[in-house]
């Protein structure tokens, strides 16, 4: 067993790299034509753009490249999708559907 | 941008397909808790379907839309063809939860299971204190099998829930037990108050705290809950029947959830069968599918039409759509009226009194879930 003083909340900022743990599934929900998050007694619905951030999350990108990504993809200010990937990020990584 | 969790999930969606399907493999299991949800009258391993028959299940369960399977049992790993079973669910693209007692898993099984496709396991847990745990379950060094259990799950990257059903005779351990969750690596704990079907509707007297027992480990778990946002997510039960509101059993009844019994009959919920009058299909007989949308068991109570007052004119209708039918049945004999649960059933001050006066005697010996054979005089 580990020691409870070892174990920590993950704060996210620009340079974490997050990724979505393996029990943690982004699936298409084809019967009702959907994206879905499958994670432990948990279905989430993302939105579109929730989506597209969830797909960049592969332990490789950091926050800060996922945000310039989407930016120039829905060709939006940088700086405020950072805010929100920010926040998105760490109430998912709260919830255990994503480590960093 | 935003993610929902399913609580807030399309109603019209629900209502077609159900998302979750909890699969009692079978009713056999080592421990005997005393606040087992499996019916009093449960299945012979001889009438359990086959693994073939459980594939089908599984395979159709996927066609139509269900996302996340929860086997469960008596103990599932009892079953010789868990690994088969979780495999070809995993190849229909289900998401697979093992709600298991923990006791019986090698370190090898457990990497099987993983390597199948499970992402998930629940291991219950009785107390903090291995002494009064392996007593509620009546097993023998079950406590140490289980913390066992929870190294192999993190070992091999599964996502590990504790769940630990809370009562009179734990209930003043709530701390330690939150504590230990978190040294055994959960992601998650579920703090549950028992819920008093099955097992724990003989066992009651047994199990039920008092009023201010219960108050007080609430106030510890939403403690403890923000305290420990980010390490580990926690899922409070509230103690029925002392609350206020009933819960929203099943997120409705035939609206989110179906539960498959060792048999093959299908069910709205586990406890379903303690209403009387009704019938239930199988699925040696019948498409899940069909059953789901067309069977008198689920149309019985589906949606609000069938509600009585003062569900009809409540507005919480929606949300918790009267409480629990078993619950309901159980108390007025007929599952139509409000869940007692509820304050505004005429007979919530009398499930109150009724809770605080079992509170307020000495607990009576548990009446141990067995098969068969001599229930104990006393407690081991």
């Amino acid at each position: 067993m580990s020691d409870t003083t070892e174990r920590q909340r993950a704060i996210i900022d620009a340079e974490s790299r997050p990724v979505l743990p393996r029990f943690v599934k982004l699936q298409h929900d084809k019967g009702r034509d959907r994206w879905v998050l499958l994670a432990p007694e948990r279905i989430l619905t993302p939105d579109e753009i929730a989506v597209a951030v969830l797909r960049l999350c592969d332990g490789e990108r950091s926050v800060g490249n996922i945000a310039s990504e989407l930016a120039e993809e829905y060709d939006a200010p940088a700086g405020q999708i950072l805010a929100d990937i920010i926040e998105l990020v760490q109430n998912l990584a709260d919830k255990g559907y994503l480590k960093s | 941008m935003n993610v929902q969790e399913k609580q807030a999930v399309d109603d019209v969606i629900c209502a077609v397909a159900p998302e979750g399907l909890l699969a009692e493999l079978t009713h056999r299991c080592p421990l005997q808790c005393p606040y087992c949800s499996n019916p009093l009258e449960m299945d012979r391993v001889n009438q359990e379907l086959t693994t073939e028959q459980w594939i089908d299940v599984f395979k159709q369960a996927a066609d139509m839309g269900i996302l996340q399977i929860h086997l469960s049992g008596g103990e599932p790993t009892l079953r010789r063809d868990l690994v088969e079973i979780v495999s070809n669910a995993s190849s229909f693209g289900l998401y697979l939860n093992l709600i298991t007692s923990g006791v019986l898993l090698t370190r090898e099984g457990t990497k099987a299971l993983a390597d199948a496709g499970l992402g998930h396991v629940q291991i219950s847990i009785q107390d903090s204190d291995p002494g009064n745990a392996n007593r509620i379950a009546a097993y023998k060094n079950g406590f140490e099998k289980k913390l066992q259990l929870a190294e192999w799950v993190r070992e091999f990257d599964m996502s590990l829930t504790v769940n630990a059903p809370i009562h009179r005779q734990n209930i003043e351990n709530v701390e330690n037990i939150i504590d230990l969750a978190v040294k055994m690596g959960a992601d998650r704990l579920e703090v549950a108050q028992v819920q008093y079907y099955g097992w724990a509707f003989v066992n009651r007297a047994a199990l039920m705290p008092t009023y201010e027992q219960a108050v007080w480990a609430q106030k510890v778990a939403e403690k403890a809950r923000e305290r420990l946002k980010g390490i580990m997510a926690m899922d409070i039960v509230v103690p029925d029947y002392y609350a206020k509101t009933p819960k929203p059993c099943m997120g409705g009844w035939g609206r989110r959830f179906l539960n498959v019994t060792p048999s093959g009959k299908v069910l709205p919920c586990h406890a379903a069968e303690t209403i009387k009058g009704l019938e239930f299909d199988n699925v040696k007989e019948r498409k899940l599918l069909d059953i789901w949308m067309d069977s008198d068991a689920f149309n019985k109570f589906r949606g609000t039409d069938w509600m009585a007052e003062p569900c009809r004119s409540c507005e919480l209708k929606e949300i918790d759509f009267g409480g629990c039918r078993c619950q309901a049945f159980a108390f007025t004999g007929d599952a139509r009226n409000t869940d007692p649960a509820c304050g505004k059933s005429s007979l919530h001050g009398q499930i109150v009194e009724l809770a605080k006066s079992e509170a307020a005697e000495p607990p009576p010996p548990f009446v141990y879930r067995r098969l068969k054979g001599k229930q104990p005089a006393s407690s081991p």
